[in-house]
């Protein structure tokens, strides 16, 4: 867990740490069962690949998780995500790498609000797996 | 299937836009410390204020009203209004494409939590990467034990007719390139982690990409000569559009200057787009697509 950031300290434009997820079979199962999915083509690859996919892939609510963890490594604890957009493409199967990176999109004062847009991109060998917005509040 | 016929399910849809798509669904647990210290495992989350049960992560809000785990596979409350209708129409794969999520307030060991979600639309066919289908888009609503609302979901899936299992739909994601008899040296080199470019037999010239003949000379003779991988960028182009399925884009594709005096085009790996630079210095690197499917990458040299 990084130190806490402050408001003040970010800076439109700025990256966010690199974060490599290494996606496994546990992983993808790990996560499938702890999000509460049990949908099968997150832990059955007999039935995913009966379903024509070459093995089990990870659910989305473990790629939203995943997302914002990243964001909250970054953002430190009193950081608090306030909304999400994501879009989901290409699939994480075991045995890629999940590679998370973020830029700072903007920062805005509304109310009591400290409010910082990052723009997050999460590549695996397939292509873009997922992208999309994370707004946060800081202290 | 007729005009009509996709008419008739696809208005029926339309028609319950707007409505319920589950009964609600209360959790049956509330939020609980156990729960997200499994949650916070399994995503690599060091968030002291989880771990401590300060907070729940907002993430979560999601998972409390997911239906647990039976035997038969059945899901509590039914399948989602609408997708039955879908399914009967040859829809019948799902892959999820968006989720919008706000969060009204912080989430608390205790909380619990109830879900409503209504149909918030499907769109008309489209053609996709993965198929022909439709996106049905539902919106969920969570309240606490006050009926106060926590956090909002927008969750849109693919809903696509699944490929017919041929070798087609088998084939690897990733474009393959026509490879020809005066070619096959070249991509047969790529599998042994090889880069041969045509060298003529009779002049001596590199030519590449190959052809039968030395335009230089009209030779018919040639060798394979194994080039070192090392180049500089003579050119390039980051392609943003037409896209095409297994690429990753915005793409950097370059003309490489191979130190023996070659030039071939070959994607750039493991490079910003902004920083591509005529000249800059590269040096090759296979990638394995698949079994007997190796693609020439090339990387920015690295220092020393």
């Amino acid at each position: 867990m990084a130190t806490q950031i402050t408001f003040d300290s970010v800076q439109s434009g700025q990256d966010l740490p690199g974060l490599d997820v290494p996606i496994t079979a546990s992983l993808i199962v790990a996560g499938a069962i702890a999000t509460s999915d049990y949908s099968l083509v997150h832990h059955d690859k007999a039935h995913a690949q009966a379903a024509g996919t070459p093995d089990i892939f990870m659910n989305i609510l473990t790629s939203n998780g995943l997302v914002q963890r990243f964001v909250g490594d970054w953002a430190g604890p009193a950081g608090r995500i306030r909304n999400v957009k994501i879009r989901l493409g290409a699939p994480n199967f075991p045995g890629d790498t999940l590679k998370l990176s973020g830029v700072v999109k903007s920062k805005e004062v509304i109310g009591k609000d400290r409010l910082v847009e990052v723009a997050v991109s999460g590549k695996n060998s397939l292509g873009e797996h997922v992208a999309g917005t994370v707004r946060l509040t800081l202290p | 299937m007729s005009n009509a016929a996709t008419n008739d399910w696809l208005t029926a849809v339309k028609a319950q836009i707007g409505r319920e798509a589950l009964p609600p669904q209360t959790a049956v647990d509330p939020v609980n410390l156990p729960m997200i210290r499994r949650w916070c495992e399994a995503m690599g989350d060091r968030n002291p204020l989880y771990a401590e049960g300060k907070l729940a992560p907002p993430a979560t809000l999601f998972m409390w009203t997911m239906s647990h785990f039976r035997p038969d596979l059945s899901r509590e409350g039914g399948s989602l209004l609408g997708l039955d209708l879908v399914d009967a129409a040859g829809f019948t794969s799902v892959v999820a494409t968006n989720v919008e999520e706000e969060y009204c307030r912080d989430l608390r060991c205790g909380d619990v939590i109830t879900q409503r979600v209504t149909l918030d639309g499907i769109s008309e066919e489209k053609k996709t990467g993965l198929g022909v289908g439709h996106f049905v888009t539902f919106r969920y609503e969570f309240t606490d034990q006050k009926g106060e609302v926590i956090g909002r979901t927008l969750f849109r899936v693919l809903k696509f007719r699944p490929p017919a299992k041929t070798a087609a739909a088998k084939k690897s994601p990733v474009p393959r390139p026509p490879v020809t008899r005066d070619s096959a040296f070249f991509w047969e080199g790529l599998n042994q982690r090889k880069l041969l470019v045509r060298q003529c037999g009779n002049c001596g010239r590199l030519h590449h990409p190959p052809g039968p003949m030395c335009p230089e000379c009209n030779s018919l003779e040639w060798r394979a000569l194994e080039c070192s991988g090392r180049g500089t960028i003579h050119s390039f182009v980051i392609v943003h559009q037409p896209q095409m399925p297994g690429l990753n884009y915005p793409l950097p594709v370059a003309l490489i200057d191979l130190e023996e005096g070659a030039r071939m085009v070959a994607n750039l790996g493991e490079i910003a787009p902004g920083k591509v630079r005529i000249g800059m210095p590269v040096d090759v690197d296979f990638v394995e697509i698949e079994k007997d499917f190796v693609l020439p990458v090339f990387r920015e040299r690295r220092a020393g």
